[in-house]
């Protein structure tokens, strides 16, 4: 069972370090929404400390939405994944492995790179270590629900914006929690309830989300 | 299936729900209309006027309904999806699509009275309580399920990524509203609460609990009508259509 996810995870690492410039990106479709919103409200610092977790979390929100339609997409176009979905090894099981792998490609660069654009916003260091908590604790939770709307939308005319119509709403309570970590601690309530109420969706997340994610892509490869 | 009960898979076939719909309809659009009209002249003629929201209470004859109904709705739809899922029955599938642009349509009619109720009570078309968000994110689940139906040509897999969508929606539905309540609650005090006074004239409580009972019997009596539309679209190449259709010619 685990040589199988760790056969999923290395394949799908590999696959995305052959295409790297879609990793790239990702990451600059991150930088440019962030760095598009002090243009917008004005370069106030009170402001943009104000509205740094919010514009962070909902850009990596977005940036994770647009890597979310090739999960299982090229999978699909060449048939690996009537492969995998025959495996002996369970298609839920094949599914977290994905997802960890899209986590690894597509969130954790957000993770890294989130602490450099909170320095543009202004916000202080601990606010900063916060951030970049609550978003290592909550992109995860992204990659997970993610993945259900990626395979509900397989192969459906105009995938990408069904997808986003699909997923953004379920991805509500991450935000929620995972700005408010920010907040929390900014205005010295202290992040720990945020965070440990992330921690659980991200745990939930991953842990359910392969399974309806598994049977909406039987549905698909019907 | 002869032990004198009435064998309920029966109507599990479209063919012959088909005409147990249509008698049922006019049925419950008559009592969709009793109860309308006793709601609503409850409330409009008997009930007394607010103590401190004057004349402008009486939006909840539809508000509150409406907004009961959307949530409902979420479950009634999921619950055939998950039948559908779960026995593999087709007319489950076209009950959960048949009830699925009634169920946004309560949605979109709570918010829209919501927000002609807030603006002389609150002095806002839209505050960001949390009951107002969560209804905002629910109307957003109903157009996801239809926008997902909509996009997939083959009415099977549209069924089933559909129900899909509507189970994993309603295990998400208490996350998000207590999210979005904790959300509200930890972000600043609220400025307006919606939790009115706890006493209600039982004339209005009455005249609510009519109009609630017409919004449903017209739900399902549209629901009803539309799920005998899609059963015609998607079964058009049978022989009871056919022969339905020639009949009525």
């Amino acid at each position: 069972m685990l040589r199988a996810l760790r056969a999923v995870i290395g394949r799908d690492l590999r696959l995305a370090m052959r295409r790297q410039a879609d990793i790239v990106a990702a990451m600059f479709f991150f930088i440019i929404v962030v760095s598009l919103f002090p243009l917008g409200v004005g370069p106030e610092p009170d402001q943009l400390r104000r509205l740094a977790p919010g514009v962070l979390w909902v850009a990596a929100l977005l940036a994770t939405m647009l890597s979310l339609p090739r999960l299982f997409a090229d999978d699909h176009r060449d048939g690996t994944l009537e492969q995998l979905a025959l495996a002996p090894q369970p298609l839920g099981l094949i599914v977290l492995g994905k997802v960890i792998a899209h986590w690894l490609v597509a969130g954790l660069p957000l993770v890294v790179l989130a602490p450099v654009l909170g320095i543009q916003f202004d916000l202080p260091s601990d606010a900063l270590a916060v951030l970049t908590l609550s978003l290592l604790i909550g992109t995860p939770a992204l990659s997970g629900i993610g993945a259900i709307g990626a395979a509900l939308t397989l192969g459906v005319r105009g995938g990408g914006v069904l997808l986003s119509l699909l997923v953004l709403p379920l991805y509500i309570p991450v935000l929620i929690f995972g700005a408010g970590a920010v907040d929390a601690s900014v205005s010295g309530l202290g992040p720990q309830a945020h965070l440990s109420l992330l921690g659980a969706l991200a745990l939930g997340g991953v842990f359910f989300a392969p399974w309806p994610t598994a049977a909406a892509l039987r549905v698909a490869l019907e | 299936m002869s032990n004198g009960l009435i064998n309920w898979f029966k109507y599990a076939s479209p063919q012959s729900f088909y005409p147990l719909a249509g008698k049922l309809i006019p049925w419950f659009w008559a009592l969709a209309a009793l109860f309308g009209v006793a709601g609503l002249s409850i409330g409009f003629l008997l009930a007394p006027t607010d103590a401190q929201q004057g004349e402008g209470y009486r939006i909840i004859f539809l508000h509150v309904p409406a907004s009961w109904l959307s949530m409902f709705i979420y479950l009634v739809m999921a619950f055939w999806a998950g039948l559908g899922l779960a026995f593999n029955i087709r007319l489950s599938g076209m009950m959960a699509s048949a009830l699925a642009p009634t169920g946004a349509l309560f949605a979109f009619l709570s918010l829209w009275t919501g927000a002609l109720w807030g603006k002389p009570m609150w002095g806002a078309w839209w505050v960001w309580d949390a009951r107002l968000t969560s209804e905002l994110i629910l109307l957003f689940l109903y157009i996801g399920f239809i926008a997902l139906q909509a996009a997939i040509d083959d009415p099977r897999r549209a069924d089933k990524a559909g129900a899909i969508l509507a189970l994993v929606g309603v295990v998400n539905i208490p996350i998000i509203y207590f999210s979005v309540k904790w959300w509200n609650t930890l972000h600043q005090g609220a400025s307006v609460s919606l939790t009115k006074a706890p006493s209600m004239a039982a004339m209005m409580l009455w005249g609510m609990l009519l109009c609630a009972l017409a919004c449903w019997m017209y739900s399902i009596a549209v629901a009803l009508m539309r799920v005998r539309t899609i059963m015609l679209e998607r079964e058009r190449h049978t022989d009871w259509v056919r022969a339905l259709l020639t009949n009525q010619e």
